[in-house]
C-alpha cells in the first residue's frame, strides 16, 4: 500500500438528519468522504478547485464546495446534500421549480445548483435577478446558460413567499 | 405529418429524467462502482513532442497494491492504434509523444492513492523534439514531422469560373479571421469503467456514441460485435467532447493487465488534455458589385487539429462546408487544410466548424456592406439562398426560405426602429452598437437509426434508444413520439437508453440528429405497434381497421370499446404478452426525406447589442437575441434550453476562452485560468425566437436545433462592436486588450 497517513480523526457529525460516526485522515476532503465513504453520489466532483459548485453541500445551512473542504471540519456540524434535500418533502418546490422551468440539462451541475438556491431563498426569499447571478456565480451550469436557472429560483422564491407549496 | 393537433408533441412536458436529476439519483459513469474494480491513474508526458527512449517501471510494480502498469510495450495481441476517421493515435504512446499530457503509461492499484503514488514511481526518459504548436510553426520549413508530416488532412470544391468571375467585378474583399483552441467544459470529466473479461468486454463509460465505441473496442481487441458491452448512464454534457472513442481502449486495455475491472476518472486538467475544439486560420475572398450582388468567393482555412487526427478529417470539411455562408454565388473555390500541431488532440466540439466558418463568413459580409454603404440587412437579404436552393452543389436543396425567419428574429430585436442611446456625457467613450450574423451548416451527420418499442399487457410501452441522455432531453422528446403515435399518456411510456447489449443500434449522438433521425426511427416503431393494436381491434370487433378510432389508451367501434392493454391480453389468450414495434431509418426512409446529404441544413440567427469603453475595450453584451428553428418544437422549453445554452457556450469562446500554449506548453490547463461563463454573464436581455414553419425531415417537420445557437455568437458581437466604434477585430476572443489594441491602433491610425 501506499504511505497511508496513520493518523486518524474521529468525527461526529449529521448527515441529511442522520448522526454519522467516521475515523478520517487530515487529508481526506469532504467530497471524499461523502462520496466514497457515505455512497452519496449526488455530490459531484468536477473542476476540484472551487470553481465550479458541482459538489456543494450545505454545511450549517451555508454551501461549500466539498472538493476543498478537510472532512474534519464538519465536525460536530450539519451537512446537507442533495439526497436530504431531495427526501424532504418541504423543500421539493425548489426541485420543481428546477423541472418546471427546464433549468437542467445533463443534471452534473443540478445537485449543487439546487443547493445554492437553497442557501439563497433561505437567505432571501425574494431576490431579484441580480441577486441570483450574484449569488449563484459559484456554480457553473455549461448546458443551460442559466436563464432557466434564474427563473426557476425566481419561480421557487414565488413558492416559498406565497405558500403555494409547502 | 399523421396529425394536425398532437396531444403530447409540441407541449412543454417535464423533462422524464428530471427528478433523477434534482434528486441526486442520476447515475454518471462517474458514480459507477463494479465489484472488484481497481482504480487507474494515468501518466502523463511533461513534454509536447519527444521520443521515449526508455521507461521504467519496475518500482512501480513493486509497489503493493498495484496490480498492472500499461505502457505501449504492453499493446501486444491487439490492435494498437485508434480513431474514427485515421486510426493514428497509440492506446497508449508507443516510441513518442505528441503533445503534453499524452498519457505514457497506466497504473491499476487497489485504491486511488496507490495508484497516484505508483504513476509517480514510473521513470520515463525522453529525448525532446523541437514543439509546434500552432498552424504556423507547424508549417514552418524545419518544423519536426509530428506524424509522416504535419499535414493531416485537406478538402475543397469548387463551381463555376472563379478566377474569370472575380477579374468582372467591382470590387473584392480580403480578410482573414482567426479562432483559438477552446475546450467544452463538459462537467463531467471523461470517465470510465472497463472490464477484460477474455471473450467478452464490458465498459461503463461517458461517451455520447457507444455503438462506434462498441466497434472501435471489438477491433482493437479482435472480437464480435456481440462481445461487446458499451453502457452508457447519463452523461454530465458532451458537446462533442465525448463523441467517438477517447478512453475507453486504454482502460480496457488497462483491466486486461489488471485481470480485474478498473475505473479511470479523469480530472478536468486530463480532460482538457483530451479534446478541444480545432483552432482556425481562415480568409475569405468576396468578389462583389456595387450594387451588392455576390458573385465569385473563394476560402482557404487552415483547421489545428493538434497531436492526433481525432475528428479532424470531419472538422477539416466541414469548415468549408459551411464558410460559404446562406449566400448564393455563382462562382465558388474553396480549400482547407487540417494540420498537426504539439497540442491537445482536437475533436468534434457542438458545429463542427461552424463557429469557425462563420466568425470569418460573417464578420467578412459586414466589412463588405460597411464598404460598399450598405446596410448589412439588406445586403445579406440580397444575395440570401431561398428555399430549394442549391448552397453547396450537389447537396440538399435548402428546406425553406431563409429571409422570413431572419425577420423574425430583427423584429424580436427591434432592428429597423433601433436606436442607440446617446452616450452619456460623462463618460462620452462608452459606446452602444448592434450587430447581426445568419448562418446554415450541414447537420444531422449519417442517417442510419433503430428503435424498438415493447408494448406490455396493461397498456403501458418501453421505448429503445440508442441515443444518449446528455442533457438535450432526448429521452423526453423520445417518449412525447411515442406517446404521440401510441395515443396513450406520456406517464405510461419508458424511455431506456444506451446499453449496447440491450436497445438497437444508432450511428451518434451528435451533429443535432437525434430528435431527426431517432425521432422518425421512434415515430416508426410506434406506429408499427398502433398498426399492430389497429389489427387486433378488427379482429375483436369483426371490422375493418379504418372502421376504428384509437384515442387515450382504447379503440372504440359504435359505442363500444376495448383497451390496447385487453387486445394484447386477448392476442395471448392470458394475462400477459407484449406486442414488438420497430422503426428502422435509413437514407431509403419511406418520407422520401433523407436521400440528401446533409440530413438537413441548420439555421443560425443572432443579434447583439453591445456596449464597449473605448478607454478599457471591455465590451458588456447587453443584450442577444438568438433563434432556433427546429421546424416543429416536440418539446418548446428544451428547444429553448438547447439554444440558450449553445449561445452562452458561444459568448465564452467569443468574450474570453482561450487555451493557451507556449511551445507546446500548456498553460492554462484548469478552470481557473480557463475561465467559461458563470451567472454573471447572463446579458440583461437573452432571448430565444422559435421558428416553427414545419419544413423539417423528422417527426412533425422537425429537426435538430443542439448547434445553432453556438455558430452565429462571435460575428454578431464582432458586429455589434463595429457598429459602435468602427473598429473591426478579427481575432477571437474580443478581450478587453484585445478590443482596445484595435481601437486604440485605429485613432493613431486616423
Amino acid at each position: 500500500m501506499a504511505e497511508a497517513t496513520e493518523r486518524r480523526i474521529k468525527i461526529a457529525f449529521e448527515v441529511n438528519g442522520g448522526a454519522v460516526e467516521q475515523d478520517v485522515a487530515p487529508e481526506v476532503a469532504l467530497i471524499d468522504l461523502l462520496r466514497d465513504g457515505l455512497l452519496l453520489k449526488g455530490v459531484k466532483r468536477s473542476c476540484d478547485m472551487q470553481v465550479c459548485g458541482a459538489c456543494t453541500v450545505l454545511v450549517d445551512g451555508a454551501p461549500v464546495s466539498s472538493c476543498t473542504v478537510p472532512a474534519f471540519e464538519v465536525r460536530g456540524k450539519r451537512v446537507l446534500t442533495i439526497e436530504g434535500l431531495a427526501a424532504d418533502e418541504a423543500l421539493t418546490y425548489i426541485s420543481d421549480a428546477f423541472i418546471d422551468n427546464a433549468a437542467l440539462q445533463c443534471g452534473f451541475c443540478t445537485p449543487g445548483m439546487v443547493l445554492a438556491a437553497k442557501s439563497l431563498l433561505d437567505a432571501n426569499p425574494s431576490p431579484t435577478e441580480a441577486d441570483i447571478k450574484d449569488y449563484m456565480r459559484g456554480n457553473i451550469c455549461r448546458c443551460t446558460g442559466y436563464k432557466k436557472i434564474v427563473e426557476a429560483i425566481q419561480e421557487a422564491g414565488r413558492i416559498a413567499r406565497d405558500g403555494a407549496r409547502s | 405529418m399523421t396529425q394536425q393537433t398532437y396531444t403530447t408533441v409540441g407541449q412543454p412536458v417535464r423533462r422524464i429524467d428530471g427528478v433523477d436529476k434534482v434528486s441526486g439519483r442520476a447515475e454518471f459513469a462517474v458514480d459507477v462502482v463494479v465489484p472488484g474494480m481497481a482504480y487507474g491513474k494515468l501518466v502523463p508526458s511533461p513534454l509536447p513532442h519527444a521520443l521515449i527512449t526508455s521507461i521504467d517501471a519496475s518500482r512501480a510494480r513493486a509497489l503493493p497494491g498495484v496490480y498492472a502498469v500499461l505502457t505501449g510495450a504492453e499493446l501486444v495481441n491487439m490492435e494498437t492504434h485508434y480513431g474514427s476517421d485515421k486510426k493514428d493515435r497509440p492506446i497508449v504512446a508507443m516510441g513518442k509523444v505528441r503533445f503534453q499530457g499524452e498519457p505514457v503509461a497506466a497504473v491499476a492499484a487497489v485504491d486511488l492513492q496507490t495508484a497516484e503514488a505508483a504513476a509517480e514511481l514510473i521513470e520515463v526518459e525522453y529525448e525532446e523534439l523541437s514543439a509546434a504548436s500552432d498552424i504556423a510553426s507547424a508549417l514552418a520549413d524545419g518544423a519536426v514531422p509530428i506524424h509522416d508530416s504535419n499535414w493531416c488532412h485537406e478538402y475543397g470544391y469548387e463551381w463555376g469560373d472563379v478566377d474569370e468571375a472575380f477579374k468582372g467585378c467591382d470590387r473584392i474583399y480580403e480578410d482573414t479571421f482567426t479562432f483559438p483552441m477552446v475546450y467544452h467544459y463538459a462537467m463531467e470529466p471523461h470517465s470510465c469503467v472497463a472490464s477484460f473479461e477474455g471473450d467478452r468486454l464490458r465498459v461503463w463509460t461517458s461517451a455520447q456514441h457507444p455503438f462506434l465505441v462498441r466497434a472501435e473496442l471489438a477491433r482493437i481487441f479482435r472480437l464480435q460485435l456481440d462481445e461487446v458491452q458499451v453502457i452508457v448512464p447519463y452523461v454530465g454534457g458532451g458537446y462533442g467532447s465525448k463523441s467517438y472513442t477517447k478512453i475507453e481502449p486504454l482502460v480496457m486495455a488497462l483491466s486486461r493487465e489488471a485481470g480485474r475491472p478498473v475505473r479511470l476518472a479523469q480530472s478536468v486538467e486530463e480532460s482538457m488534455k483530451t479534446v478541444r475544439r480545432h483552432a482556425a486560420k481562415a480568409t475569405v475572398r468576396t468578389g462583389v458589385m456595387n450594387d451588392g450582388t455576390f458573385v465569385a468567393r473563394e476560402c482557404l482555412s487552415y483547421v489545428d487539429t493538434g497531436g492526433y487526427t481525432d475528428n479532424g478529417v470531419r472538422v477539416t470539411e466541414r469548415i468549408s462546408d459551411r464558410i460559404v455562408g446562406p449566400y448564393m454565388f455563382d462562382h465558388v473555390r474553396v480549400k482547407s487544410y487540417g494540420i498537426y500541431t504539439n497540442s491537445t488532440p482536437a475533436g468534434s466540439y457542438r458545429s463542427i466548424g461552424g463557429p469557425q466558418a462563420s466568425w470569418a463568413c460573417e464578420s467578412a459580409t459586414d466589412i463588405i456592406a460597411a464598404d460598399l454603404g450598405i446596410d448589412p440587412i439588406a445586403l445579406r437579404l440580397k444575395n440570401l439562398a431561398k428555399k430549394g436552393d442549391e448552397l453547396r452543389r450537389g447537396k440538399r436543396p435548402l428546406e425553406g426560405d431563409l429571409a422570413p425567419k431572419l425577420r423574425l428574429v430583427l423584429d424580436e430585436f427591434g432592428w429597423d426602429s433601433y436606436l442607440p442611446v446617446a452616450p452619456d456625457p460623462a463618460h462620452p467613450n462608452i459606446k452602444r452598437g448592434i450587430g447581426f450574423a445568419a448562418s446554415v451548416t450541414n447537420s444531422g451527420a449519417s442517417p442510419t437509426s433503430t428503435s424498438l418499442v415493447r408494448f406490455h399487457a396493461d397498456g403501458s410501452a418501453t421505448v429503445y434508444i440508442g441515443t444518449t441522455e446528455i442533457g438535450q432531453g432526448s429521452r423526453s422528446a423520445m417518449a412525447q413520439v411515442a406517446a404521440e403515435e401510441l395515443r396513450i399518456p406520456l406517464e405510461s411510456i419508458k424511455v431506456i437508453g444506451s446499453d449496447t447489449d440491450v436497445v438497437p443500434y444508432d450511428r451518434s449522438t451528435g451533429s443535432s440528429r437525434s430528435t431527426t433521425l431517432m425521432g422518425l426511427a421512434v415515430h416508426d416503431a410506434a406506429v408499427d405497434v398502433r398498426e399492430q393494436l389497429m389489427q387486433l381491434a378488427a379482429g375483436h370487433f369483426e371490422t375493418f381497421a379504418d372502421q376504428l378510432e384509437a384515442s387515450a389508451g382504447q379503440v372504440s367501434f359504435k359505442g363500444e370499446s376495448i383497451t390496447f392493454g385487453g387486445l394484447v391480453r386477448e392476442m395471448f389468450g392470458g394475462s400477459g404478452g407484449e406486442l414488438m414495434g420497430r422503426g428502422y431509418v435509413t437514407s431509403n426512409h419511406a418520407s422520401g426525406m433523407l436521400h440528401d446529404d446533409p440530413v438537413f441544413w441548420e439555421v443560425s440567427i443572432g443579434a447583439a447589442e453591445v456596449e464597449v469603453d473605448e478607454d478599457t475595450g471591455a465590451v458588456r453584451l447587453l443584450r442577444y437575441v438568438s433563434a432556433a428553428d427546429p421546424g416543429k418544437a416536440i418539446n418548446p422549453k428544451q428547444v429553448e434550453g438547447q439554444d440558450e445554452g449553445a449561445a452562452m457556450q458561444a459568448i465564452g469562446h467569443t468574450m474570453f476562452e482561450e487555451m493557451l500554449f507556449e511551445d507546446g506548453q500548456f498553460l492554462n490547463p484548469n478552470l481557473v485560468d480557463y475561465r467559461v461563463p458563470t451567472f454573471m454573464d447572463l446579458p440583461d436581455e437573452f432571448e430565444t425566437v422559435l421558428i416553427e414553419f414545419g419544413d423539417g425531415p423528422g417527426p412533425y417537420g422537425s429537426k435538430g436545433v443542439g448547434e445553432g445557437g453556438i455558430v452565429a455568437v462571435a460575428p454578431a458581437i464582432a458586429n455589434a462592436i463595429f457598429n459602435a466604434t468602427g473598429v473591426r477585430v478579427r481575432d477571437l476572443p474580443l478581450t478587453p486588450e484585445r478590443v482596445w489594441r484595435a481601437i486604440d491602433a485605429a485613432r493613431r491610425g486616423s
